[in-house]
Parts: structure tokens; C-alpha cells; sequence
């Protein structure tokens, strides 16, 4: 599904990612960890197609076509998702308003008609209960007045409607209580099937209790520099980064 | 990525205007130029009484020794009143008994523009005053209206068929000597509409009157006069386009409101008038006073305006609250791209006591723009327990534009209170980008964040105009983000 090869990235001249491959297949969730400053956001958002991102070097293959040669919006109505770190605010703009444009704008993509606001209406409220949003989300602006907690439920809610192939979720775990948290891993697992991945991108280890990689990466200083499976994770846990530190040190 | 977003606005804001095709139809036309005579020649081709010729003389003479304003934040290159044609009308026939008189041509530019006027094509509980160049070409639905004991007709219609209701109202809002653009306008004023709703009448339609400019370096001066009796309803709407030409075009209108008591008027304007081209060529010079006044206590007036088009914009819909427990509002929404200029605002003149006045004022800059709010909330002595609440919010697209807010406060009575906020945002890259990768192209997202920041105001407006004037919003930005 996504084919990433030596992909570097700079930002504002300074490269962040250096060098970067990654598989992923249908059905399939990996887990991107590293310390803060190791470039997991970053490989998130030039995923998706953020400009503040530089791609200097590499090639991105996302269900056999070039996902660089891609605008932003056509990689989301291609079905890539990213959950956001800081999902934005939009005063003015009401969330139905909001999904329904951007629900109808896939529909579009795909030559389908659009949903008629009834049709929208029902997908919404089965959504919604999926993901176990409130319903008093949906009916304020997008992300306006959210709590930290509702701002990233609701990007999974988002994930829920838009149904995505490829979903990219970008410390959705951060700031989440552990109820919250459970409410956020358990509309990831609802959602998987055997035909979308999942990309895991995460500082710590507890959102992999609930949310169980096939695979797990260490990104530290712009290299993912270990892979393994779901044990990898616990170690670091154990260890901490320190001790990649020392592992890498060497190989460095 | 700078460059990225100038690309942007660049195509955001270069989009065309929709509206600027020429109607070729053979206009009877004054030759250019203001003195004594034309005033007088526009009186005699109206066929209008003395006392309106006397009063055009008058305005004309106090016009002479007057100044254009210059404390606007606006650049207004010199405008040559000699070169303007003050009265220009299509031809055919004088007057328009039947549909059937109506010139095709003529037909055809309105329904192009939307606005069909044969009744059975209307838009169902709308009634449309259509005004081209100086005359009034047509009015709908004015049987139906005269049942209820409503006037709805052309302002020269009205010159003669209502000569005392004229003259007992016009110019009582307004007076000739308010200012340089009202002087003129009541010299020369050439066509407009005439509403009048008896008391207790709660007008059943939407009316609306539609300015179009079609003949070339003619003016349009029009006036709108709207009373309201005791217990009255009416909600009004105007809108305006005209051809792209790369002159400039001078409109300098008047709109009088007087609302007696318990009445209550809602006045709606979508103004799209041609804003010139992307370098600034061309564009109508909006000049307009705009003025109600809540004369009986009880009474309500309430503007709403969509201010998309014009290269230069001079406008300040105003109430004067005269009766107790009177209530004016002013709902704006002012649009400028490229190199448009506005300087617009509101006056809230409170007079009577437990007066109220809401202003909402919404500026949106593009391009090289520069918008402007400029109100005065003005609390007379005897006003006791006046309110008045403003909200100015500025959204910048760009960073060449400018967004300016000048309130102004005159408070005479220590019970008043007086609130005011003011907000300046632009539209974040990210707030684009989170719209990007939920599928959303930048220009949709554009629509959204402006329609979503606007809301407030166009949901003031009558329904059947509110989507326009969403589509309408979303075409002046098409392309700009900041």
C-alpha cells in the first residue's frame, strides 16, 4: 500500500529526515516511536502533504501511484488520514458543515453523487456512536472550544466518516486521560479492517496496550533506527531511549 | 511558501466579474455636464412639478459651495463633474403600460442578471423594482400590493401620482444640505423607488428594487424613500450591478427611511456594482447616504448590507432613534479584492429614551484593498438607559491589504451603556491545510472560513438572497488566502 524510500525531509533548510524506509501493507499497524525532536511528526505531515515540508530526496508510492506528485487534497479523497497533533480551529465554520463539504468533496473525487443532508444526517449519528462522541461536538465549530480530550476524539470521528485506506495518527495519544484514551484506541480498532493500515505515531508506549502493532519502528534523529515487533516497544518502555542512545551510538 | 500563498491569493483573487456585459439599446441621453439647465432639463423630461424643480435648484445651488469629504481613509482621484451624462434612459416608449412595451433587449438583461420580470417567473413572494440607467423600467406584483393599500412604485411614478406624500417625506431624512453627495443627488436624482405601507399593514412580499448602470459615462443618482406607518411591516432589498467599462462610474444614491410607530423596516442591500479590474481599472464610485429614521416610539430599523462590488465605497446606513424604546441595527459585511477601497460604517443616533442599536460589522481584505469601519454611536441627553452594542471584526487575506476600524463615541447621558469589540484575524495556512486533508481544495476552504466568519450577517438577510449572497462571497474571494 505505502512504499516509502530514502525520503529526507528539511524544514526551513534543516533537514529533519534522513533517509527514511518504511513497508506497510492492508490490514497491517505500525508504530513509529522516538524521543521528541526525532522527526514523527514530520514524517507525518510530508506524508500528507504539508508545504512548510521540504521532500528533497526519495520516493513515496501509495497504491501505485506517485503520493508526491499528489496535491494535499487529493491525497485525503486518495484516502490518506492524518489524525492531527494539534487538530486546528475554524471559528464560523460548523462541524457539519465542515464534514459534510469535505464528505461530499471525496464523493466528487470518486464520481459518486453527493449525500443529501438526511443521508448525511444518519451516517453521522452512526458514526458518532462508534466512536462515542457527544453529540454536542458535532453542532459547534470545528474544534472551536474543544478540550484537548474532544479535539482528538474528534479526529477519530472524523477518521470514522471519511474511512480512509491509509490513517496516520499523529500523537493522537498526547494529553488523552486514560478513559479518553480507551475511547480513542477502541474507535481505531472498530475501524480496522483487512483492506486499511494504520500508522501508530506515538511518544509512549501505553496507547500500544490498547492499540496492538504488527510492527514497531524507533525513529531517532531523522533514521528509523530499529524495527520490530510489538516487544520492541515494551523494551523501550523498560529501557527508555537512553538506551537506544548507547545502541545506536555505535552504529552511528 | 510565501510564494505559494501569494499564488494563491493571486488566483483567489483574480476571479471575474460575472456581471459586466452591455446591454445595446438605444438611450435618450442629456449631453454631459452639470449647470442650472440640466437640472432643469432632467426636471421638464420628468414632467415634474414646480416645487420638486425649485428643490432640485436649491440642492444644485448649495452644492456649488460645498467641499467633497476628505476625511475618509479613502485615495478618490479627482472626478470631472462636467464629463458626466446626468440623465440617460432607454428609449422606445416613455412609459411602459403593458409588458408588452418593454423593450426585449431590455427583458433579456434582466433575466440574464437573474431577475425575470414577467410575474409568473418570479421568484415567489418577491416584488422587483427594476431600474436601468435613470429611469424605472418595470414594476412587478403592484396590483397585488395595492389591494393591501401598499405603494410600491418608481420614484417619478410616485412624483405624480403621490405628489403630497413626496413631498411631505422626502428630503426630511436626508436633507439636501447633509452632505456633497446628497447635495448632488438632489439636484440631479433621476429615478428610484417609492414604498409606502399604511398602518397596521404587514407587507406580504419581500421588495426589492434592482439598479443597474448600463449606458456609458452616465451617472446614476437615484433616490429610495420607504415609510413605514403605525403598525407596519416591510422588509426591503436592493441589489446593483453593472458593466465592465474602464472608466469610472459615479453613484451617488439616497436612501430615506422613516418608521412610525411600532413599525418596523428591514432594508437589505447585495451590492455588487463593477469593482474595476485587477489593476484597479475602472469601477463605480459608490457614494451613497443612507439614513432611517425611527420616528414613532416602538419603532425598528434594521440594515443589512453585502458589500462586494464597487472600486471605491462611501457608505454609512445610519438611524436616527428618535422614539422611545426605538431599536436600529446595522449588519455589514464589506468585501474588498484587488484595489477596491471602502470606508463604510454605521451612525446610531440615540434620541428617545430605552433606545437600542446593535452594529455588527464584518470587513474582509484581499489584494492590494484597503477596508474600512468607521460608526459613531451618538447618546443624546435626554437618552436615558440607551444601549448600544458593536462587534468590528476585521479577517485579512494577505498581507498587502489593510483593515482599519474607526469607532467613534459621544456620550451626553451617564446612563447610557455603551460596548464595543473589535477583533482582527487572518485565515491561518493551517486552518487551510486541516481543510486540505479532509479532502476540502483551498478555494472551498476559503468559502467556508469566510461564509463561517460572516454567518452572523448573512443570516440576516431574506432567505431567498442569503444563498446569493454565500455564492457571491465566495466568487469576489475566489483565490485568496492568508
Amino acid at each position: 500500500m505505502l512504499h516509502i524510500k530514502n525520503l529526507r525531509v528539511s524544514v526551513e533548510g534543516k533537514e529533519i529526515l534522513k533517509g527514511i524506509d518504511l513497508d506497510v501493507n492492508p490490514g497491517e499497524v505500525h508504530a513509529i516511536m522516538g524521543p521528541n525532536g526525532s522527526g514523527k511528526s514530520t514524517l507525518a505531515s510530508a506524508l500528507a502533504g504539508n508545504e512548510t515540508f521540504e521532500i528533497t530526496e526519495g520516493e513515496v508510492t501509495y497504491m501505485g501511484k506517485d503520493l508526491l506528485d499528489l496535491s494535499p487534497e487529493d491525497r485525503a479523497r486518495e484516502g490518506v488520514f492524518l489524525g492531527f497533533q494539534y487538530p486546528v480551529e475554524i471559528p464560523g465554520v460548523s462541524m457539519v458543515n465542515f464534514l459534510r463539504t469535505a464528505i461530499n468533496e471525496h464523493k466528487k473525487y470518486r464520481e459518486e453523487e453527493p449525500l443529501s443532508a438526511g443521508e448525511f444526517l444518519k451516517l453521522m449519528r452512526e458514526k458518532k456512536s462508534l466512536v462515542e462522541i457527544d453529540s454536542d461536538l458535532t453542532s459547534r465549530s470545528v474544534n472551536e472550544g474543544f478540550s484537548g480530550g474532544e479535539k482528538k476524539k474528534n479526529e477519530i470521528f472524523q477518521m470514522a466518516l471519511l474511512n480512509p485506506r491509509l490513517s496516520i495518527l499523529d500523537e493522537t495519544d498526547s494529553g488523552l486521560d486514560i478513559d479518553a484514551l480507551r475511547i480513542v484506541a477502541n474507535g481505531v480498532n472498530k475501524l480496522k479492517t483487512k483492506d486499511n493500515a494504520t500508522v501508530v505515531i506515538t511518544h509512549y508506549q501505553r496507547l500500544l496496550d490498547y492499540i496492538i502493532p504488527d510492527y514497531v519502528h524507533v525513529l531517532y534523529k531523522g533514521r528509523i533506527v530499529k524495527s520490530g515487533d510489538r516487544s520492541l516497544a515494551v523494551q523501550l518502555e523498560e529501557k527508555g531511549y537512553d538506551w537506544l542512545k548507547q545502541e545506536t551510538g555505535t552504529e552511528a | 511558501m510565501a510564494r505559494e500563498q501569494d499564488k494563491i491569493i493571486d488566483k483567489v483573487t483574480s476571479s471575474d466579474y460575472k456581471f459586466g456585459f452591455e446591454t445595446l439599446i438605444e438611450t435618450d441621453t442629456l449631453p454631459p455636464g452639470l449647470n442650472e439647465n440640466v437640472v432643469r432639463a432632467i426636471s421638464a423630461k420628468k414632467e415634474e412639478p414646480e416645487w420638486l424643480t425649485e428643490f432640485r435648484l436649491k440642492a444644485y445651488r448649495h452644492w456649488l459651495t460645498m467641499k467633497m469629504p476628505e476625511w475618509a481613509h479613502l485615495k478618490i482621484p479627482e472626478i470631472h463633474y462636467n464629463d458626466i451624462i446626468y440623465y440617460a434612459a432607454p428609449k422606445r416608449n416613455a412609459k411602459y403600460e403593458s409588458m408588452d412595451d418593454v423593450d426585449p433587449e431590455l427583458l433579456d438583461t434582466f433575466n440574464k442578471l437573474g431577475i425575470p420580470l414577467e410575474e409568473q417567473k418570479q421568484l415567489a413572494g418577491v416584488a422587483v423594482d427594476a431600474v436601468m440607467d435613470s429611469v424605472s423600467v418595470k414594476t412587478t406584483f403592484q396590483e397585488t400590493l395595492a389591494d393591501l393599500g401598499i405603494i410600491f412604485c418608481s420614484f417619478s411614478e410616485a412624483v405624480k401620482n403621490y405628489p403630497d406624500l413626496v413631498k411631505k417625506y422626502m428630503g426630511s431624512v436626508v436633507p439636501y444640505t447633509d452632505n456633497y453627495f446628497a447635495a448632488l443627488n438632489s439636484a440631479v436624482f433621476s429615478d428610484g423607488s417609492f414604498c409606502f405601507i399604511p398602518k397596521g399593514v404587514r407587507c406580504p412580499m419581500e421588495l426589492s428594487t434592482y439598479f443597474r448602470i448600463n449606458a456609458a459615462n452616465t451617472g446614476q443618482f437615484e433616490r429610495t424613500l420607504i415609510v413605514a406607518e403605525d403598525d407596519s411591516y416591510v422588509s426591503y432589498l436592493e441589489g446593483c450591478t453593472a458593466p465592465m467599462r474602464d472608466e469610472n462610474q459615479l453613484h451617488a444614491a439616497i436612501v430615506e427611511i422613516v418608521a412610525l410607530e411600532n413599525a418596523e423596516v428591514k432594508y437589505s442591500t447585495v451590492q455588487n456594482w463593477y469593482p474595476g479590474d485587477k489593476n484597479g481599472k475602472g469601477g463605480v464610485y459608490n457614494f451613497v447616504t443612507k439614513r432611517g429614521i425611527c420616528r414613532g416610539d416602538n419603532s425598528k430599523i434594521s440594515w443589512t448590507q453585502v458589500e462586494t462590488g464597487s472600486a471605491i465605497t462611501w457608505k454609512y446606513p445610519s438611524c436616527i432613534l428618535l422614539g422611545d424604546n426605538s431599536k436600529g441595527e446595522f449588519y455589514s459585511v464589506a468585501v474588498t479584492n484587488n484595489h477596491q477601497q471602502a470606508d463604510t460604517g454605521t451612525k446610531m443616533t440615540h434620541i428617545g429614551k430605552n433606545t437600542k442599536s446593535i452594529v455588527v460589522s464584518k470587513g474582509i481584505s484581499a489584494g492590494l484593498s484597503e477596508n474600512s469601519y468607521r460608526g459613531l454611536v451618538k447618546v443624546l441627553k435626554g437618552a436615558e438607559n440607551a444601549r448600544n452594542f458593536s462587534q468590528c471584526d476585521s479577517m485579512l487575506l494577505g498581507d498587502k491589504c489593510g483593515a482599519h476600524t474607526f469607532p467613534y463615541l459621544e456620550i451626553e447621558n451617564d446612563t447610557a451603556i455603551v460596548e464595543h469589540e473589535a477583533t482582527t484575524s487572518k485565515i491561518g495556512e493551517d486552518q487551510i491545510f486541516y481543510c486540505n486533508q479532509r479532502g476540502i481544495d483551498t478555494e472551498t476552504a476559503i468559502g467556508l472560513i469566510v461564509n463561517g466568519y460572516a454567518k452572523e450577517v448573512l443570516n440576516k438577510l431574506p432567505m431567498e438572497f442569503a444563498v446569493e449572497a454565500q455564492k457571491l462571497l465566495q466568487i469576489t474571494l475566489e483565490g485568496s488566502v492568508g
